[in-house]
């Protein structure tokens, strides 16, 4: 895969490949065999726990899936708004951090790098527990809206920065000498630019919005995916058919195909804009911050 | 706020719980993801499979979800053991697939040219691989690998909110218990977060300069 580590093989280094391969898939093949094995022997392949998941004229299929399904909406809910609050407050604090005179600038600084070293539950948390006790009632979805965006605007908000500092100067340098001011530069050249650069770096945390917003557990009131998950989780346990490796199999694999997508569209988008790049330098900070974001959580 | 002080050795403690499992965590997922990573980028296709499906599922996966399913799917196979060992499990699965992908990367952005003018001078593959191309790989792998460790600091909450005691978030629950106000106890939490996240990263900045490959 990587010419980087090793020669083309020729037909010695094929033969051997073959067979170092075949060894590792039997070995990998034993390894499942053992998992399956031992799931089967507990009894975990029964139709009473994967029945309600996956066979239609199951009595409690339909009910399952609806409260599943309705439990899917409301996590694409909350990603949502958390999506939309994030980009309008991440470009203003971006716009904020670069146009801020340094007596200031300190202040938001610290802001974004307090909110950006929180963990995202800490700030759920204290939306869901702090703002009641100041008196802010609100429905539970918008205590996890709040710490959800709190900490995504900040990241968004460094993303879009790193992408107006990976635009050559050149581009503003133009706008400043046709007699644009400050403002105008930012609003018609730079931003425009910075999201397009950023647009895969943007997708990617998309994917880490809808996986946050399983964080919801901690709270009580809203039920997104994973809560009604427990949920339903906790009324097979009354029954007496305890399915939690069935129900949350089905969850990672919807929460999988989610991201999966994601991911590809993100990298889809790369490809394409990196074909239809216009510009002539490449944005060499927007490449360097790539990894970063895939890291993030 | 006079709480911060007076439950101090109750943060203290949550603070030294995090820590240590942060310190198990991060060294299963180092040594995990790098193993990882070198499935990905190893000549037999089925290493690369599995390393790849690893990647994909543990990637795209809440961790929440992953807890839940070591803490509660574990036991219904027979397999039992601290909720904290659970925990520690799931965040170290969780966290190994983000290493591999900052390893893989660090691998891959050594030029081609670097190997293959080591070949060329012929060099060994082990000289090769100890001498050209893992120094400079080693290199643009921290900032990344940093990055995620960071980032499992912040997750290690996670694993509190599943009410693993003497973690630092599990100190929020303890104090409310008590009757004290969220706020305060929260804001303990919240300073105990960035204590270790904060200067985490400007060590990493640090670091990354010092670091950083001349291309």
């Amino acid at each position: 895969m990587t010419a980087t580590l090793y020669d083309v093989p020729g037909p010695r280094a094929k033969r051997r490949t073959l067979i170092f391969s075949l060894v590792a898939l039997v070995i990998v093949g034993i390894v499942l065999a053992l998992v399956v094995v031992r799931l089967a022997a507990q009894g975990q392949f029964s139709a009473d726990k994967w029945g309600p998941l996956v066979n239609p004229a199951h009595p409690l299929f339909s009910l399952v899936w609806s409260r599943l399904g309705q439990g899917l909406i409301n996590t694409l809910i909350a990603a949502g708004l958390t999506l939309v609050l994030a980009l309008a407050i991440g470009t203003l604090l971006a716009v904020t951090r670069i146009t801020s005179a340094p007596w200031y600038r300190w202040l938001v600084v610290s802001v974004i790098e307090v909110l950006r070293g929180l963990p995202v539950v800490v700030s759920i948390y204290f939306a869901a527990r702090v703002l009641p006790e100041l008196g802010i009632d609100l429905p539970a979805l918008w205590y996890l809206v709040i710490g959800l965006t709190a900490y995504n605007s900040v990241v968004i908000a460094e993303i879009i920065r790193a992408g107006v500092s990976a635009i050559p100067k050149g581009q503003s340098e133009a706008a400043y000498s046709v007699g644009m001011t400050r403002g105008q530069v930012l609003r018609m050249i730079l931003l425009p630019q910075a999201f397009r650069i950023m647009l895969p770096a943007l997708i990617s945390q998309l994917v880490v919005i809808v996986k946050d917003t399983s964080l919801a557990f901690i709270i009580v009131g809203y039920e997104e995916f994973v809560r009604t998950a427990n949920q339903i989780i906790q009324a097979f346990v009354n029954q007496g058919t305890p399915n939690p490796i069935q129900v949350y199999t089905v969850v990672a694999v919807v929460f999988i195909a989610i991201n999966y997508g994601l991911g590809k569209f993100a990298e889809f988008t790369e490809r394409r804009l990196s074909r239809a790049k216009k510009t002539a330098a490449p944005p060499a900070a927007a490449d360097a911050l790539d990894p970063v974001e895939s890291t993030q959580t | 706020m006079g709480v911060l002080v007076d439950q101090f050795p109750l943060f203290l403690n949550g603070f030294l719980g995090t820590v240590r499992i942060c310190l198990f965590a991060a060294i299963g997922s180092l040594v995990f993801g790098t193993l990882i990573a070198a499935f990905r980028v190893s000549p037999l296709p089925p290493l690369r499979w599995l390393g790849s499906a690893w990647v994909t599922g543990f990637r795209n996966c809440p961790l929440a979800v992953v807890l839940f399913g070591f803490a509660f799917g574990l036991p219904e196979v027979g397999i039992g053991a601290p909720f904290e060992v659970f925990g520690i499990i799931g965040l170290t699965a969780y966290t190994s697939a983000f290493v591999c992908e900052a390893v893989r990367a660090g691998i891959n952005s050594v030029a081609t040219g670097q190997a293959e003018a080591a070949r060329a001078v012929g060099l060994t593959f082990q000289q090769t691989l100890g001498n050209v191309v893992l120094p400079q790989a080693l290199r643009s792998v921290v900032p990344p690998l940093g990055s995620v460790i960071i980032a499992m600091i912040k997750n290690s909450a996670i694993v509190g909110a599943f009410g693993v005691g003497g973690e630092l978030f599990s100190v929020e629950g303890t104090l409310t218990a008590q009757g004290y106000p969220a706020l305060v106890s929260l804001t303990g939490v919240a300073l105990g977060y960035l204590v270790l996240t904060i200067p985490a990263g400007v060590l990493l900045g640090v670091v990354e300069r010092r670091v950083a490959v001349k291309r």
